[in-house]
């Protein structure tokens, strides 16, 4: 659909037309906070266009998948989030897509911004050309305008039983399993995922087999293989897991998933430290 | 849930401006890939028409050797085969840990390589074998 034509685009808010008196801003009317910053003509701002997909199977009207187009004025450290929200808080309230922290913590708002996969509340609109294109998470069934349902991911996430799982607990519950230093380094970085999907919806291997692990699954999985505090028979079978026929080995080095990751994991490095570990469990038959 | 909408491959292909290295070194090695395979059948069959004797044999080659295509084809078949090897190389690497994060210039380090043997075999190529 990136390439749909510009005579599928309606556009929301244009100079001409005179029933766009209708849809332009009050002061104030799209952000309380922002009071100053927006001001009734648009003529007078900043401004930013964002094309936006929309799809919704429920409305006849909009039940064909097509893009709008809605000028936003911007300010300074103005996020792709903070426009769809005012978009969608000043023109068309029916506009659909999550997010929830705002701050690159919940991973809710993972869409795919100018070609690659982004944090809208991590993106800054003065980072991207005009007009911006804003599409849902590509590889994923588009469910209503932004919106993807994740079900694979999770699925993909809960096959690799991400929970911590060491073989003893200390036998005072109050006692705390102690990490080295060192070892802390080690899985540091693949403990910040915010399981957003960026990195799956990028990677073509898990387009073409939704049972694919994943970089997210797979990453999640190094951080517990990593774990010194997990016992030898734990590891064993987290192995067995990530070495499965849709496991590690299908991952083939694309750095997709690592290019695209907005906390800057080494997903492809996890991927392949796994894949060794793998290789010398199983060279060890003598175990 | 009411429907929803399945974007497909056709869609997929479209962004391919929006390739990285990692992503271009992945799609050339599969295309080489299958090149050099085709290739081996074909050469195969070429040189099973010594099964027919010697005169056979030669005139094939020389038949083949006689057409421009063919040399021009020669060069492209010496740049796909290098380009096949030098990423092999850089996979190899990454296998093993190393360097991964100059994955993106061993990709490019691989296509400049390539360009350059592919244009230093080209006098040698199109001058032909001499039988
Ligand atoms: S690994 Fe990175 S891109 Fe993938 S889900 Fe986690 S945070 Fe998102
Ligand atoms: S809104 Fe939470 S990560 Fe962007």
């Amino acid at each position: 659909m990136s390439s749909t034509p510009s005579d599928d685009t309606e556009t929301v808010h244009s100079d001409d037309d005179p029933a766009v008196a209708s849809v332009r801003p009050e002061a104030g009317m799209a952000d309380p906070s922002e009071a100053e910053r927006v001001t009734p003509d648009l003529d007078d701002e900043e401004t930013a266009t964002m094309r936006v997909f929309r799809y919704d199977p429920d409305v006849p009207e909009r039940a064909e998948p097509h893009y709008d187009e809605f000028v936003i004025p911007t300010h300074e450290g103005m996020t792709v989030l903070d426009a769809l929200i005012y978009a969608r808080d000043t023109y068309d309230s029916s506009l659909t897509f999550r997010h929830s922290c705002q701050q690159a913590v919940c991973g809710s708002d993972a869409l795919f911004v100018q070609g690659a996969q982004r944090l809208a509340c991590r993106t800054q609109l003065s980072a991207l050309g005009d007009p911006i294109q804003i599409d849902p998470l590509p590889h994923k069934p588009v469910e209503k305008d932004l919106v993807v349902d994740m079900s694979d991911f999770y699925d993909q996430m809960e096959a690799i039983e991400p929970y911590f799982d060491p073989d003893e607990t200390p036998a005072d519950d109050l006692e705390e399993q102690r990490q080295s230093p060192e070892n802390r380094e080690k899985i540091k970085l693949s403990t910040r995922c915010i399981q957003c999907g960026a990195c799956q919806s990028s990677c073509n291997v898990a387009a073409g087999d939704n049972e694919y692990l994943g970089p997210a699954a797979i990453n999640k999985a190094y951080r517990f293989v990593m774990d010194e505090r997990e016992g030898a028979e734990r590891r064993k079978t987290r192995l067995e897991i990530v070495e499965d026929e849709h496991g590690v080995w299908r991952c083939q080095t694309q750095f997709s998933c690592t290019d695209v990751c907005p906390k800057d994991i080494p997903l492809t490095e996890h991927i392949q430290a796994l894949k060794r570990e793998g290789v010398k469990d199983d060279l060890k038959f003598w175990e | 849930m009411s429907a929803s909408y399945d974007r497909g491959t056709i869609e997929d292909l479209g962004r391919w401006r929006e390739f990285s290295a990692g992503m271009w070194a992945w799609l050339f090695h599969k295309v080489t890939g299958w090149i050099l395979i085709g290739y081996l059948f074909t050469h195969i069959a070429v040189l099973s028409t010594a099964m027919s004797g010697e005169s056979v044999y030669n005139e094939t080659l020389g038949g083949l050797e006689g057409l421009l295509l063919v040399r021009f084809l020669e060069v492209g078949l010496l740049a796909v085969a290098v380009f096949h090897i030098l990423n092999g190389v850089r996979l190899l690497l990454v296998d093993l840990g190393v360097g991964l994060d100059r994955q993106a210039a061993a990709f490019y380090v691989a296509l400049v390589v390539t360009g350059l043997i592919a244009i230093a075999s080209v006098p040698t190529f199109l001058a032909g074998v001499t039988l």
